[in-house]
């Protein structure tokens, strides 16, 4: 079966989805990220489908531009949880909450 | 006019002076002393030269510059320059510099030294501007801050909690007076649209009447500012409180300057007071030397003794001036200023040298210990009961010539009945003090005062001896009585001669209230006159319990509006107004406050849902 534009969509949505559901319910400061850059690459998913479909390379551009910014977003994110982990020992966002009701 | 500058200078060295000390030299002592001190004494030098080159009524009567003007209303800055306001430039910047010298030697162990003489300095600056004053707002200006310096002085140490209450006392009685002032001078301005001196002088010379059916109370109303300052009855009370300051600053503000500024002010705007103000003046400055003479005679401090006699005498001068007699005022305003400046000076170099003690009847004998200050208080203590030819004698008798002269017989009993009062309690204070035995351990080991202290003493009195014919009735007289002649030395001093009945009155109770002074008080060592008066002394001993009725009636009126106004203020304006508007905004706060858990997730969760809620609005309606 040949893969439409459709179904590239759907595919990206679906990750786009998983991602913020992650980004959501789970507790973990390290999967809350990974979850952040899955949501990222939906996005991705999506520019290049579109990119390929309508004949236009602006949108692979732009992709290239969100991994190099991904990349260095990625290396000042880890070095904070890091930081972080060491000062509290927990990476647990339930751990990390200072604020009182 | 030569040297116009020289008013200037005089009015704001001391102001320099203040100012200096109080930013510059407040750690240097000798510094600040020389500084005031150079101030005061810079100006009656300055004064001097200034009459010598222009005489007592210069060309120029007033310099100016404009202050203030607002619409219809034209303030100028002026100094007034007559007879009568030079005559009081050198009585403060003379009196007051001999007291800056003395207080050298008085505060010499005080920490405050700096601040006393910077204090002091401020006071010259305000009294020199309430005498060269040349319309009403300016002097009340200076009016003010004369106030706000005596507040500071009588306060000075204010560690003393009595110390800081009589300096409120002082200062809120003050209040009381001034703010009838105030409404006096607005009253005048009102009806007569200026408020310079010489341009009222003028329109009231034009036309007596012009202040019409106001007159009488527009007067009142300017004698209620000399009744606070002057302490005059019934806003007496202040002054013998006031004798919580520095002896130095009795002998400058509570007795020579200050609470002369009342009578000074009272003959400036002379013209002003009709007959029937005139007559209230009179019988309230009268019956204030009596009450005053009448509570002096049983106190035991030795300031409070002179404080009282201080009342007594400006009841004199306002008497005085309610008879028709600024020149008799002010000649005895002067010469008082002489005689009570010596004696609280003499009674402050008793008290260093009794350690601190004011009771007189833990002193006695002092005579031999203390020998200048036991000179200098007798001439002092001469002057005042009115002994020739001592200057007292002169300028009380000049006030019982013009009481007679207005044919005010009551009067003129009140007034001599005062005299044989001051002559009495005066040598009542001066025996019990100078002679007999020694009352306490410290009388037994007073010594002397130094020089700097007892130099002043000296020279103020040989003021207060020879003050009665050196001219002072003549530039007085020049400036109040029109063809007033200029009378010789020899003719001053036989002056009293014309009216002669009332000077030998005058003399003859003088000398009993002197010798009964001398009988009861020779040998005592406590006071023989309670057990002869019986309850009269309690009443004298007691200020006639004016302290208690004020207590009673004024304060307590005053306390209770207060407490409604704090009720209102605690329950209506903080508890309604303010109470409602703050619990409003605590409650919002407190459920804006649920919103903000402080989870990330929650925060990532909301957001979506908005996200959401957004694109359901953008892509499906």
């Amino acid at each position: 079966m040949h893969a439409g534009l459709e179904q590239y969509l759907i595919v990206s949505f679906l990750l786009f989805a998983l991602g913020l559901l992650g980004v959501i319910m789970r507790r973990n400061l390290l999967v809350i990220y990974m979850s952040l850059e899955l949501m990222l690459n939906a996005a991705n998913l999506a520019l290049v489908s579109f990119s390929r479909f309508n004949n236009n390379l602006n949108g692979q551009i732009l992709v290239f531009f969100i991994i190099t910014v991904a990349a260095a977003e990625v290396a000042v994110g880890l070095a904070l949880i890091v930081a972080l982990y060491r000062k509290r020992q927990s990476a647990h966002v339930e751990d990390l909450t200072t604020m009182k009701l | 006019m030569k040297y116009e500058i020289l008013p200037w200078l005089i009015l704001l060295l001391p102001l320099v002076a203040a100012g200096c000390i109080t930013l510059f030299t407040l750690r240097y002592r000798t510094v600040s002393a020389l500084l005031s001190i150079g101030a005061v004494v810079t100006g009656f030098i300055l004064s001097i030269i200034f009459i010598s080159a222009n005489g007592w009524h210069p060309a120029v009567g007033e310099l100016f510059t404009n202050w203030l003007s607002v619409g219809a209303l034209h303030i100028d800055f002026g100094l007034k320059l007559d007879a009568l306001s030079m005559m009081m430039l050198l009585v403060v910047t003379g009196v007051g510099g001999a007291i800056h010298i003395y207080s050298v030697g008085y505060m010499r162990e005080d920490s405050g030294f700096s601040r006393f003489f910077a204090e002091l300095s401020l006071f010259t600056f305000s009294m020199l501007g309430i005498v060269l004053a040349g319309n009403f707002i300016e002097m009340f200006i200076f009016w003010e801050l004369v106030g706000v310096s005596s507040y500071l002085l009588i306060g000075f140490w204010f560690e003393k909690a009595s110390a800081g209450d009589a300096a409120k006392k002082a200062f809120i009685t003050n209040r009381l007076g001034d703010f009838g002032f105030l409404l006096g001078i607005l009253m005048v301005w009102g009806i007569l649209g200026s408020l310079n001196f010489s341009a009222l002088h003028g329109q009231l010379a034009q036309n007596p009447a012009a202040l019409g059916t106001m007159a009488t109370i527009a007067g009142l109303l300017v004698f209620c500012g000399a009744v606070g300052k002057s302490a005059q009855f019934p806003l007496h009370v202040w002054l013998p409180d006031a004798m919580e300051g520095p002896t130095p600053v009795s002998a400058l503000i509570h007795a020579a300057t200050m609470v002369a500024a009342g009578v000074y002010m009272l003959c400036r705007v002379f013209f002003i007071l009709n007959a029937d103000a005139l007559h209230v003046i009179a019988y309230i400055g009268g019956f204030t030397s009596l009450l005053a003479a009448l509570i002096a005679i049983q106190q035991d401090d030795i300031k409070r003794i002179i404080a009282y006699s201080t009342l007594s005498q400006l009841g004199y001068m306002v008497m005085a001036v309610g008879l028709s007699g600024p020149t008799a005022a002010m000649f005895h305003l002067t010469t008082h200023a002489f005689f009570k400046a010596l004696l609280f000076l003499a009674a402050g170099s008793v008290i260093l040298g009794m350690h601190h003690e004011q009771d007189i009847w833990q002193m006695g004998n002092l005579r031999k210990k203390m020998p200048t200050t036991f000179w200098t208080f007798l001439v002092g203590a001469l002057a005042l009961s009115g002994i020739p030819p001592f200057s007292g004698f002169y300028s009380k008798d000049s006030i019982f010539a013009q009481a007679l002269e207005q044919k005010s017989h009551l009067l003129l009993a009140v007034g001599i009945l005062v005299a044989g009062l001051t002559a009495f309690y005066t040598f009542r204070l001066f025996f019990v003090v100078f002679s007999g035995k020694e009352k306490s351990e410290d009388a037994s080991h007073a010594h002397e005062s130094p020089p700097v202290m007892t130099l002043p003493l000296v020279v103020l009195a040989i003021f207060a001896a020879i003050g009665g014919f050196i001219g002072i009735t003549n530039h007085y007289g020049s400036q109040f009585i029109a063809g007033h002649e200029t009378l010789s030395v020899v003719q001053q001093a036989l002056e009293p001669l014309h009216s002669p009945v009332p000077m030998l009155i005058g003399i003859a109770v003088a000398l009993t209230g002197i010798f009964l002074a001398f009988s009861l008080y020779k040998n005592a060592t406590s006071d023989p006159l309670p057990a002869k008066l019986g309850a009269l002394a309690t009443w004298m001993k007691n200020k006639f319990y004016f302290d208690e009725l004020y207590e009673a009636t004024v304060i307590r009126l005053h306390d209770f509006i207060a407490a409604v106004m704090d009720w209102i203020d605690r329950w209506i304006v903080d508890g309604l107004c303010i109470g409602l508007v703050r619990g409003g905004t605590d409650l919002t706060g407190r459920a804006l406050r649920l919103v903000q858990t402080g989870n990330l997730q929650t925060y990532a969760f909301l957001f979506v849902l908005g996200v959401a809620v957004v694109m359901y609005f953008v892509l499906v309606k």
